[in-house]
């Protein structure tokens, strides 16, 4: 580990879901570690893997049909893949928070937003109901939501999509955690409210020292959010780098595709260039890199030797057999 | 209609100038689509949705007119209500000159080749008990045209002209990925060669690096087969790539419409330059920098839109007048717009 002291610390992390169709590969195996109060993004298409490797490193996935094959997640010390289910149950929601897509489908229907954001406090803090409701009103205000102790006694449908997106970053928060991971927080909100939320995130961050995982398949919006971006592709990761360096310089093929097919609301007849072919089937698991049936550069060695994460700049590494910079297969690795 | 009447039958009523271009291939005046809203045993309306009001804008021959919005703006149900897919409630809507709104629906059914419709979503559209090839021929057959080993030959030039091997005609739409499905609804809506296509969220159900190979599928086709699209999407990003001119809805209206460049480079309404500053860009150092509109509150229900320009409840420089008074729809320095304080 670097001279950075990690507040989450995945390692060699494989995942796979028995399916009819047979086992699909869907992380095989992804390490990295989060830093206190960075905000990291982890972007890759549907397919990826980034979804399933964070809902793997808490745990959340339905096992079966899903099995975390190998890895550690160290968290404060301890492996929250070997740890006993009560201890799992007190880290989730109370040192770590989540955040997911669609409020509707986390919130209880049946149940008032006060109920729900007291009853975590209680559980992870043990708060007294009083305390409680104050904390939860504080909460509310601070995610911006007026009229915060009349809106306690509202149920989940009383509230807009970027209200109920609002509670869930409340509640993410309710037992101030040291971790945030948010899956496509505002995937399924429109613009004008994805802009609401991206800015109150900001404003959070600044306020408070939490780190956040931020998990989208959107390069815009982790652009001006995220500290070091991770590009997820078939289940591993293509390249990691500071925020900074990995648009300015973009590695690795699938990252330059991507950029290079995304059109941009700031630029005048841009030509998107397509990556040609589909994402990849995960039914077997790779004996090559997974993207080299559509990348341009790929070479023989790319079919049959799956490429390693490698350093090729400070804090900036690349899993690919050519080197982008001088034009030529990588020597070594 | 408390509004001031600026629309004639022979105004250029957000086109460009006529003269230049010939007639509009599309021409919608005063649209207008309310669903209504029924209650109890009897379904008495005790409402209206009004989904599309008052819509009014032309469509050149050859052009790609963007129509961007956010959810309950209208846009799609703007995009059925040109096809006839929908009975409009007020307004008209002519093609090549016939207005579609006065005619019988066998009428519309003879036009019905040349203005087609690809959808969003290519797992619901495609009927998933037919074969490529049946799918693609079934309005060959529907219209007769082409028969027996001639129709087959047509189905293979389709496939191949979207970019799919003809091999694969006898597949069915679930072995295809969500790529390829969109490609096989894109090569249905052309199968009977059409002037006119409305696209209506054509990427939105695909992952980014799909998006691309469809939209610069959908633009060769235009090249080569002459076509005029209504590209209708959320995303202003991909619209700013490929629309000559871009019409913004908000709450059932059209609030700006202009050249893709002017909307985009010096957006006139409100609503245009908050939605357009509310557009992340994938460069970290442009977003830092960055000016930024944060628009308060929430979209209200079309059911109930507010009373004047339905966007002053949000509206960061609205006025009084703007709670009164609905501003009417005019030409400000090439931009058409919807806005009592447009020319500021």
């Amino acid at each position: 580990m670097s001279a950075h002291e990690a507040v989450l610390s995945v390692a060699d992390l494989k995942t796979t879901f028995s399916t009819p169709d047979g086992t699909v590969h869907a992380v095989n195996g992804v390490s990295f570690d989060l830093r206190p109060g960075e905000f990291l993004g982890v972007v890759g298409e549907s397919g990826s893997g980034k979804s399933v490797t964070m809902m793997s490193t808490l745990r959340l996935i339905p096992m079966p049909p899903g099995e975390i094959e190998s890895g550690q997640a160290v968290f404060d010390d301890r492996d929250l893949l070997s740890m006993d289910d009560e201890e799992l149950r007190r880290v989730r929601g109370g040192k770590i928070g989540f955040i997911f897509q669609d409020p509707m489908t986390s919130l209880n229907p049946v149940l008032t937003i006060g109920r729900q954001i007291t009853e975590s406090i209680k559980l992870h803090v043990g708060s007294s109901d009083d305390d409680a409701n104050e904390r939860a009103a504080e909460l509310l205000t601070l995610v911006g939501i007026p009229d915060a102790a009349q809106r306690l006694k509202n149920y989940p449908h009383e509230l807009s999509g970027g209200m109920r997106q609002r509670v869930m970053i409340a509640m993410a928060l309710s037992c101030s955690p040291k971790v945030i991971v948010a899956d496509e927080p505002t995937t399924a909100l429109d613009v004008t409210i994805q802009a609401q939320i991206i800015e109150l995130i900001r404003d959070l961050r600044e306020r408070l020292n939490t780190s956040v995982i931020w998990i989208t398949h959107d390069l815009g919006v982790i652009a001006g959010l995220a500290d070091r971006v991770i590009v997820m592709y078939g289940g591993k990761i293509v390249e990691e780098a500071k925020v900074a360096d990995l648009y300015a310089s973009p590695s690795h093929p699938y990252t330059q595709g991507l950029l290079e097919s995304l059109p941009r609301l700031d630029l005048q007849h841009q030509e998107l260039v397509s990556i040609k072919g589909q994402p990849p089937s995960l039914l077997a698991e790779p004996t090559g890199c997974s993207f080299a049936p559509r990348c341009p550069h790929a070479f023989e060695r790319c079919h049959d030797e799956v490429p390693s994460l490698t350093e090729i700049g400070s804090e900036h590494k690349v899993a690919c057999w050519w080197d982008t910079e001088n034009g030529r297969p990588r020597v070594g690795g | 209609m408390s509004e001031v009447d600026t629309v004639s039958e022979t105004a250029d009523v957000g086109g460009p100038d006529a003269a230049e271009n010939g007639p509009p291939l599309v021409r919608v005046e005063r649209l207008k689509k309310h669903f209504p809203i029924t209650k109890g045993l009897f379904r008495r309306q005790v409402g209206a949705v009004r989904a599309v009001d008052d819509v009014t804008f032309d469509i050149v021959r050859g052009e790609t007119l963007g129509l961007v919005g956010e959810s309950g703006s209208g846009k799609s149900t703007t995009g059925r209500a040109i096809l006839q897919l929908d009975e409009v409630t007020d307004g008209t809507v002519h093609f090549d000159g016939k207005e579609l709104t006065a005619l019988s629906s066998g009428e519309v059914r003879k036009l019905r080749p040349r203005m087609q419709m690809v959808f969003q979503n290519p797992h619901a559209s495609l009927n998933p008990r037919m074969t490529v090839a049946s799918i693609i021929g079934e309005p060959l057959r529907e219209h007769r045209s082409g028969r027996g080993g001639n129709r087959d030959e047509q189905i293979d030039d389709l496939l191949r002209l979207v970019g799919l091997d003809p091999i694969h005609a006898n597949r069915y739409p679930h072995e295809f990925s969500g790529g390829q499905r969109q490609r096989i609804g894109i090569a249905r809506a052309i199968a009977l060669n059409p002037d006119f296509i409305v696209c209506d969220e054509p990427i939105a159900a695909l992952d980014v690096s799909i998006q691309a190979q469809i939209v610069n599928l959908l633009e060769r086709l235009q090249d080569e087969l002459d076509l005029t699209y209504l590209f209708i999407s959320h995303d202003l990003s991909m619209v700013r790539h490929i629309a000559d001119r871009v019409a913004v809805m908000y709450l059932g209206h059209v609030v700006e419409l202009a050249s893709t460049d002017d909307l985009f480079e010096a957006p006139r309404h409100p609503y245009t330059q908050a939605l357009h500053s509310a557009v992340p860009v994938p460069d970290p150092t442009v977003e830092m920098t960055r000016e930024r509109i944060i628009l308060t509150g929430d979209i209200p229900s079309p059911a109930n839109p507010p009373p004047g320009c339905v966007f002053h409840t949000r509206c960061p420089i609205a006025e009084e007048r703007c709670s009164q008074e609905a501003p009417e729809w005019r030409q400000v320095e090439g931009h058409w717009v919807a806005c009592h304080f447009a020319d500021r």
